[in-house]
């Protein structure tokens, strides 16, 4: 059914659907309201059965939520920025253990400087920790993500990652088809898992592995990942048949056929991407973008085949790798390997600065005369770097970078942006 | 796409009133997205929303910099944040106040801009009158409504029904609807002196 309604509130009656048998969760922005509504509808009897669990912090949401679905449960989270980062011991003993946990990373920057705003600082930290990693680009898309997340982490016995922009996505409120209890219990069927910890027929998880197996058992995660870039296409065309609409999958093109300029992004910044490819287009650019929604496991040779016919890549990511530049674009290259074009990497959106259409257009103008350096910061405010980098050269005791640099930008109110 | 954009302060119902402007379209058929500047809302500082209204999917995640249409909840935001930036000649701006715009010292800002788009409303006398508490989204939305014709007052009754339940929900009606007609009996007042 067609509803207007917010982001937060679609996943949290899509995640509710799929009928978890824990949640346990912690408060973090964007994504306390996911938490927040599931925990209303656990208390309301909507969800049911379902257990609740208030916990402590992130690293003992993650432990809930080893230890529930050990025991056979489905079990899900949610948290962001550095709510993820407390929980990284326990998401490596997640995909580990091979446990089908689905979690939702509304995604935010990470400090210091601490920020509450959008970028993928979080997540892609995270790319290597074992869990599968989808990132939606609509609202619809994340509600629809989370549904064959379930599926895809089951049928792995691997855990889902489901990135979401915090705020852009979180908190808009649009139109959203939110499906019936029905099409989703015949879409996703019970949970049953590989391995269950059982009082009436013990067995034990989690045993020391030495050097003889260790490589071995850790290989696994990796051939969990390999198979999921058949089997995520295959659920996306099942989505596609159950509910009538194209959602998930590796890689999604748009206008890229004939483009000689390639866009490449991930999550809620392609749809401001397609507007702009259509703006330009009309003035006869060939260019068109591709989206990732799959990053890990990252799928190497469909994205060569969809980039290989292009003169030059843009990889427009909101993550940036301290001392080499692009994370997104690092695999995208490898993806290259031997094809000879032009790839540029743009860092854009850090800690929530809005990604313009305006910018956009003057980026990929200036990237299809290949006039771009191969690393380009969007809209940066080149002015407030160079006085402090100015005012480290000249004073030992130049003082604290965040502060400074706040002096130098001016006063902060809520204007028009 | 029309895009609004509201400034207000932590507390009125900011980011509400963007929401129910948004189903209010939605209740019409049309593709809209609401969301906050975020980050900001705490009680008493200034706050803006967006809305933008279109007929096919909107994708575009921008903030609203250009906006067709401003609304303004607290006019003590005049002098303090930078409310007109990017709104265009033909554009709408409904504020919040007993004051015309030339008592609010705008009359000279607001030279070039299409008079029968201009409006003040008492929104939150109006909201007092009709639910005990100068929360002014829901009237202003009202006036808006009668302002831009962008949405019907059915629909906004709706959208706000779907947001409020039971008496907060017809207080808020009734504002809305007490809005809607002072602001159309403006419009009349202003053809009307431009017809004579």
């Amino acid at each position: 059914m067609l509803r207007q309604v917010e982001g937060s509130r679609a996943v949290a009656e899509a995640v509710a659907m799929c009928r978890p048998e824990v949640i346990c969760a912690y408060p973090i922005s964007p994504q306390t309201h996911i938490v927040e509504n599931l925990s209303q509808l656990v208390k309301t009897g909507e969800l049911a059965p379902c257990e609740f669990v208030n916990v402590e912090s992130e690293f003992a949401a993650m432990s809930v939520a080893i230890g529930a679905s050990a025991t056979g449960a489905r079990a899900y989270t949610a948290t962001a920025s550095q709510g993820l980062l407390y929980m990284v011991e326990a998401l490596y003993n997640a995909s580990g253990l091979g446990l089908p946990i689905v979690m939702t990373v509304a995604n935010r920057a990470i400090g210091a400087p601490i920020n509450i705003w959008n970028d993928h600082s979080d997540s892609m930290s995270q790319r290597d920790c074992g869990w599968i990693q989808l990132y939606a680009e609509t609202n619809q898309e994340a509600l629809d993500l989370h549904i064959q997340a379930f599926r895809l982490a089951e049928e792995l016995s691997t855990p889902v990652m489901v990135c979401m922009d915090g705020f852009i996505l979180t908190h808009a409120v649009e139109r959203i088809d939110i499906p019936s209890q029905a099409q989703v219990d015949a879409y996703l069927t019970p949970f049953v898992p590989r391995q269950v910890l059982d009082p009436d027929a013990p067995i034990s998880i989690g045993a020391m592995v030495g050097p003889e197996a260790f490589m071995e058992v850790k290989y696994l995660a990796h051939a969990k990942q390999m198979s999921a870039l058949e089997l995520i296409p295959e659920l996306a065309a099942d989505f596609r048949q159950a509910f009538g609409r194209e959602s998930g999958g590796l890689i999604r093109s748009y206008r890229s056929e004939d483009a000689e300029t390639i866009v490449v992004a991930l999550g809620s910044v392609l749809g401001t991407i397609q507007d702009t490819i259509d703006e330009l287009r009309e003035d006869g650019m060939k260019i068109g973008a591709v989206g990732i929604t799959s990053f890990r496991p990252f799928p190497l040779e469909q994205l060569r085949t969809a980039l290989a016919g292009a003169q030059r890549v843009v990889v427009l990511e909101k993550a940036l790798a301290v001392g080499i530049g692009g994370i997104v674009s690092a695999n995208v290259r490898m993806a290259l390997a031997g094809i000879a074009l032009h790839g540029y990497t743009v860092i854009a959106g850090l800690g929530g600065r809005p990604i313009t259409k305006r910018s956009l257009r003057a980026l990929f103008l200036e990237a299809a005369d290949d006039a771009l350096g191969p690393l380009t910061f969007l809209d940066m405010d080149w002015d407030i770097v160079n006085r402090e980098l100015a005012r480290m050269a000249s004073s030992r005791r130049s003082g604290p970078h965040a502060e400074n640099m706040l002096r130098d930008s001016g006063p902060v109110a809520a204007g028009p942006v | 796409m029309f895009q609004v954009r509201i400034h207000g302060r932590g507390g009125q119902g900011v980011v509400t009133a963007a929401e129910m402007l948004s189903v209010a379209a939605f209740n019409e058929g049309r593709h809209a997205q609401a969301f906050p500047s975020f980050g900001s809302e705490r009680t008493g500082a200034p706050v803006v929303a967006f809305c933008r209204i279109d007929d096919r999917e909107i994708r575009v995640r921008e903030p609203i910099m250009e906006p067709d249409a401003l609304i303004v909840q607290d006019p003590t935001l005049l002098h303090q944040v930078d409310l007109f930036g990017g709104l265009h000649r033909d554009g709408f701006i409904l504020i919040n106040t007993a004051k015309s715009f030339d008592e609010l010292g705008l009359g000279e800002f607001v030279a070039g801009f299409r008079h029968e788009r201009l409006l003040t409303v008492p929104a939150g006398d109006l909201a007092r009158a009709h639910t005990g508490r100068p929360v002014p989204n829901a009237a202003l939305l009202g006036g808006f409504a009668a302002l831009s014709g962008l949405i019907s007052p059915d629909s906004l009754a709706q959208a706000i029904r779907e947001r409020f339940a039971g008496e907060v929900g017809e207080g808020n009606v009734a504002a809305a609807q007490a809005a809607h007609a002072w602001v159309a009996d403006e419009l009349r007042e202003l053809s009307g002196a431009a017809a004579g």
